[in-house]
């Protein structure tokens, strides 16, 4: 086995824990659109799409580019855009509130 | 290492780092949005990054590029259209959708690298094995969360589907399926053995996701969003590339610690809701009338706008109900004219109201509700005793008392303490049970008084003769 994998591994460990660590701070409210958003992230698949399209040298291949380009660019496009757009809901400005009676009852 | 190499090295490092800030930032309303559009950053980065790397090595051919650019194109609009046009209470079909192109993809590129692997010498088991894996689980994703999606749609029906002997077919395919993938890791060419992979694992998605029930089927969703994340770090580890690695696994722990939560806020564990068939996802619309409603006070909606309208401190508890009516525009609109009568109204949210975690905050944003105005459950639970009238609309277990008892399918379940409040109001269709299937004591306390009707035309009513006592 080579070194390249032994680094690997350890990115993929380490980023799992920083994962852990970063979305457990995430309060529930928020879940939503940070499920949204994880996903948007993992559509950076395309990447690979892109090595593929870049390898590919056969009728296969194209077909294999053309499909997993279409499926992550759905993916990647579709995600942020849609987690974009909920939380511009999240972050518009307030509405002028009257103040609320707070003498307890 | 060449200077190419380590110069891309770098830049994907940036693009991981963003992904992290990204998610960093999603802590906080007021920086979410932020979040996000720095995430798609590191995205854009790692992008030009990789199609420089592409350009700048054997440049591939003309055919190549153009599939390439023509997928993009058809995925990009697709994907672009679903997201400005789907309403709100349908995010999490979608999010089920984004999440099956997203294993597809991951599923299809490592298919397309062994292929193209597979006239040459045998491959390296440090990339064999996690082409394999990607391909399992990248399949089981895609054709199982597009079930997850239809059974949220309702397209597919809610109910668990299940068939005799269905679990030894369950059973004969995950063994072909890994059998397959065994063999194709030992003898390296045969395209023909990992298509068997690629087959069985997208039969098992499907009869993974069939027997669960509509109400699991969030569950479902966020369990197979680790799983891709996994089956993309799979895939940067077949094609050696570190931001689909740190990416797969930022996501794989999003998605993980997302169903655990689920679960625990459903009273249930991920194995038995997997293995479960529970809850149909489609309540029952039972007839008021044929009820036995004794030591139940009913009231109408003109009892409920005079509770409301001399209350100093009213929580509203959205459910199920609300969301599925699509009422968050009355609730706001009902919330809006108390605080303008100088009425303190707040949203007591628990954390599985909707249909998944956070999915009411969503809602409510998009009626203008203002974020502080939402209350999360340990807030809530605060708040509910110094609360005059709790309006509960469309939601039944996430209230239910019994949860403090043992011995029932809500025990120890986390639950928003409504009967703290001096009164209840209930706006439901019937007295029909919760997914948990047990009746609920709540309705039948004498502070409580039910008001049946659908959450949107409920909602409506009290409203209209709400303005009657606020203006007059």
């Amino acid at each position: 086995m080579s070194e390249e994998l032994f680094s690997n591994l350890a990115i993929f460990v380490l980023s799992l824990l920083v994962g852990f660590e970063v979305i457990s701070k995430i309060p529930t409210t928020l879940h939503t659109p940070m499920m949204s958003g994880a996903n948007a992230i993992h559509g950076v698949v395309i990447a690979g799409a892109i090595v593929i399209a870049s390898l590919a040298g056969s009728p296969v291949g194209y077909v294999l580019t053309f499909i997993a380009a279409a499926l992550a660019a759905a993916n990647v496009c579709g995600g942020f855009v849609v987690t974009d757009r909920m939380l511009t809901m999240f972050s518009r400005p307030k509405q002028p509130t009257p103040a609320p009676a707070k003498d307890p009852s | 290492m060449t200077t190419l190499a380590f110069v891309i090295g770098i830049i994907y490092l940036v693009a991981a780092t963003l992904f992290v800030l990204g998610l960093h930032q999603m802590r906080a309303p007021s920086t979410a949005r932020r979040g996000n559009l720095t995430s798609a950053l590191g995205m854009a980065i790692a992008i030009v990054a990789t199609v420089v790397v592409a350009l700048l090595g054997n440049g591939g051919n003309l055919w190549g590029w153009i599939a390439l650019i023509l997928g993009a194109a058809v995925g990009a609009v697709y994907g672009v259209v679903r997201a400005r046009t789907v309403k709100m209470t349908d995010i999490p079909q979608l999010v089920s959708v984004f999440n099956a192109v997203g294993g597809g993809a991951a599923a299809a590129i490592a298919f397309a690298d062994f292929v193209m692997h597979g006239t040459t010498a045998s491959i390296a088991l440090s990339s064999s094995i996690p082409l394999v894996l990607d391909v399992l689980i990248g399949s089981v994703t895609f054709s199982g969360s597009l079930i997850a999606a239809g059974k949220l749609q309702g397209v597919i029906p809610g109910r668990p589907i299940t068939f005799p002997g269905s679990r030894i077919v369950n059973v004969a395919v995950v063994l072909i399926a890994i059998a397959a993938g065994v063999l194709t890791v030992i003898f390296g060419h045969s395209v023909l053995l990992l298509l068997v992979v690629l087959v069985a694992a997208l039969v098992f998605g499907i009869l993974m996701v069939l027997p669960i029930g509509g109400a699991d089927a969030p569950v479902i969703v966020s369990l197979l969003n680790a799983f891709t994340g996994l089956a993309v770090a799979m895939a940067g580890f077949a094609i050696d590339n570190q931001a689909l690695i740190i990416a797969g696994a930022l996501v794989g722990a999003a998605g993980t610690i997302l169903t655990l939560q689920m679960a625990a806020a459903m009273n249930r564990s991920v194995a038995n809701i997997i293995l479960g068939g529970f809850g149909t996802g489609d309540s029952p619309s039972a007839n008021i009338a044929d009820q036995d409603l004794t030591g139940i006070r009913t009231l109408t909606a003109d009892d409920v706008a005079l509770q409301l309208a001399y209350a100093q401190h009213v929580l509203i508890v959205p459910g199920f109900g609300l969301a599925s009516a699509q009422a968050q525009h009355e609730v706001a609109d009902l919330a809006k004219l108390l605080i303008a009568h100088h009425v303190d109204v707040k949203y007591a949210i628990h954390p599985v109201a909707g249909r998944m975690p956070g999915h009411m905050n969503v809602l409510l944003a998009e009626a203008n509700v203002p974020y502080d105005q939402m209350l999360q459950l340990d807030e809530a639970n605060a708040a509910f005793d110094n609360c005059d009238v709790a309006l509960v609309v469309g939601a039944n277990d996430v209230c239910n008392p019994m949860a403090r008892e043992k011995g029932n399918p809500v025990s120890g379940m986390p639950i928003l303490d409504v009967d703290h409040a001096r009164a209840v109001v209930v706006l439901k269709r019937s007295m029909s049970t919760g997914y948990a299937g047990i009746p609920n004591p709540l309705f039948t306390d004498p502070k409580t008084g039910m008001f049946f009707a659908d959450a949107k035309q409920g909602l409506t009513e009290i409203l209209t003769a709400t303005k009657e006592y606020v203006t007059a």
